[in-house]
């Protein structure tokens, strides 16, 4: 009878400590909601603060140990009035000089749910899990090895045995080879035509490798100089779909595209100190990246820690090295065929977007810029200002489209002078 | 005849081999290279007349070079984004705003982070690389106090004065204000 007993204080012991579990685990899930927490605070917090470190505001990450949630949410909704009431928020406001907007609009839910997110969260460790695909990927690379092994010794065996075959059937072949080899030099040495053919081959294919060489003087297709920053155009205009005029901003208005000075880099990178671990290549490595977003800092003298321009620094320029360049007789005017023409940047630079280092897409010969000039019709259609002129000139050439070339852009003196 | 034969082959060979240089770290070689550079400094040139060697200039303190905008009276402080809040205005009407050159300046410089609809939904964001980009509509903001932020930055956000030229920030400025009323 007494075991009786004692299996049923078991049973109502486990029995109300599951029901404490639900309850407590429902409690939980009412305190907020990480993800919506994540997707809020990237939203509305992430300009200013971080979770692992100090930003314009101070890091968030466990915040919830130091102040209570009641605190928080009433500073989160209105610190400026908190303030006024409140010691311990007073003193918070000097963490910075800029002051912190007012979230009234968030309901108390989406606050629990920030502060939800902001709880680190132990980062379970799962070698576990992770090693056993690596031991079945290893099992299948054996198999892959053996199998070529078999392959390789199967075709040295038919090769052997086709080679005993042949040397039972004809005996010595090698000496033969050599002997009919023999004849035909001795056979060259004395026919003078054959000699006369050869002189005519030499002389034409040096006059074609010659001429190619010397076409090629001056030109610089291809050429990638290596630059003192290795920015990736592939990561910045390709990934993130920076417009390349955001950087390149002079190209809408005057004769040079316009190579971005450093506080445009820093408009970003005020921010962006370090790669993802996802931007790494097989090529860089994260650390490398890291490398290179320092130089920045070197040039302007940031300093990423404390989040200011360093004073009194001596900032030192970025010497990129001019990849396209035209030949000082020749006049190029960026404005000219980006606002005007509308042409995009890849029509004459390539993929640039593709790019991890820039090269010349174009060869930039007279030749290819007349080529296009040629073939480009002229939108008349969207210019009030041009419509009588451009109603001349088309009955002047009796077609409907003019091209570029017909407008004047073959004329030397449009780019020489 | 032996002699000529073998230079015309070393010759042809030595060309070969040259024009094979495949490494295009190096610009190529010029004919006449006083045709191709200037005599001039040339704009991102070098200048060893200058400190550090670098062309390029600011202008003289308390002066403004010809054709240049004037200087933008308010500070960048708090007190001068609330002044420029409260008294700033457009200096452009319902004539000389152009809708369709403000929403193509606003697509290349602000759309990145804030998203082509304003939102904070860009390209950055999106992918976490810039986080905590507000929506346009959630916040208390003015036309002046917009100009003021594309002139200064705000918080993480950094100063686009250079990448714009002031009527260009005014056109943004009021496409900014459409995205917010729509």
């Amino acid at each position: 009878m007494k075991s009786v007993k004692q299996q049923r204080l078991i049973s109502r012991l486990t029995l109300s400590s599951i029901a404490f579990l639900f309850i407590f685990t429902l409690n939980l899930s009412a305190q907020g909601d990480a993800a919506n927490g994540k997707k809020l605070f990237n939203m509305h917090c992430a300009a200013c603060h971080k979770l692992d470190k100090d930003l314009v505001g101070p890091k968030l990450g466990g915040i919830t140990d130091i102040r209570t949630t009641e605190w928080l949410s009433a500073w989160i909704k209105d610190n400026a009035s908190f303030q006024e009431i409140d010691a311990d928020a007073k003193e918070a406001a000097n963490f910075s000089a800029a002051s912190m907007t007012a979230f009234a609009f968030l309901s108390d839910q989406e606050i629990d749910d920030i502060l939800e997110y902001t709880i680190p969260v132990e980062v379970v460790e799962v070698a576990g899990s992770a090693a056993a695909p690596v031991v079945v990927q290893e099992q299948d690379n054996t198999l892959l090895y053996m199998l070529t092994a078999i392959v390789i010794v199967l075709v040295l065996m038919v090769f052997n045995l086709y080679r005993t075959m042949t040397v039972i059937k004809d005996g010595v072949e090698s000496k033969s080879i050599a002997d009919s080899l023999n004849g035909v030099w001795k056979a060259f040495k004395g026919n003078k035509f054959l000699h006369f053919l050869l002189v005519i081959f030499f002389l034409l294919n040096s006059a074609y490798f010659g001429f190619g060489w010397l076409m090629q003087v001056g030109l610089d297709e291809g050429y990638q100089p290596i630059q003192p920053i290795a920015f990736s155009h592939a990561i910045h205009a390709g990934d993130n779909k920076i417009d390349c005029e955001y950087c390149h901003t002079s190209a809408k208005h005057s004769k040079t595209s316009g190579i971005p000075s450093a506080n445009v880099c820093m408009n970003c990178h005020m921010n962006i100190s370090e790669v993802a671990e996802s931007t790494a290549t097989e090529e860089h490595s994260k650390e490398f990246y890291d490398g290179e977003i320092q130089k920045i800092y070197d040039a302007v003298g940031w300093d990423k820690d404390k989040l200011q321009y360093i004073e009194g620094y001596e900032k030192q320029p970025i010497e990129w090295v001019r990849i396209h360049n035209l030949p000082d007789f020749a006049y190029y005017n960026h404005s000219q065929h980006v606002t005007v023409a509308g042409l995009e940047c890849q029509k004459c630079h390539g993929p640039v977007e593709e790019m991890e280092e820039v090269y010349q897409y174009s060869p930039l010969t007279m030749e290819w810029c007349i080529e296009c000039h040629r073939e480009t019709e002229i939108d008349m259609t969207e210019n009030g200002y041009y419509k009588k002129i451009h109603e001349q000139l088309a009955n002047k050439y009796g077609v409907e489209k003019v091209t570029e070339a017909q407008m004047g852009g073959m004329e030397c003196g449009k780019c020489h002078y | 005849m032996k002699k000529v034969i073998n230079t015309i082959i070393l010759l042809a060979l030595v060309i070969v081999a040259s024009s094979c240089d495949k490494s295009k770290r190096a610009p190529n070689l010029q004919y006449f290279p006083n045709m191709y550079e200037p005599v001039s400094y040339e704009t991102y040139g070098d200048n060893p007349n200058y400190a550090v060697g670098m062309e390029e200039r600011l202008p003289v303190d308390g002066t403004i070079a010809r054709g240049a905008e004037f200087p933008f009276e308010y500070e960048n402080s708090e007190e001068g984004y609330q002044l420029a809040k409260a008294e700033l205005k457009s200096p452009l009407d319902i004539f000389t705003i152009d809708d369709e050159r403000g929403e193509d300046l606003y697509v290349i410089y602000c759309a990145s982070c804030h998203g082509d609809k304003g939102d904070g939904q860009g390209e950055l964001p999106k992918r976490e690389k810039f986080l905590g980009i507000p929506d346009y509509k959630d916040r208390d903001i003015t036309e002046g106090s917009i100009y003021h932020t594309i002139m200064y930055g705000k918080n993480m956000m950094g100063s686009h004065s250079s990448q714009l030229t002031e009527e260009e920030r005014w056109q943004v400025v009021a496409y900014v204000q459409e995205l917010r009323n729509n």
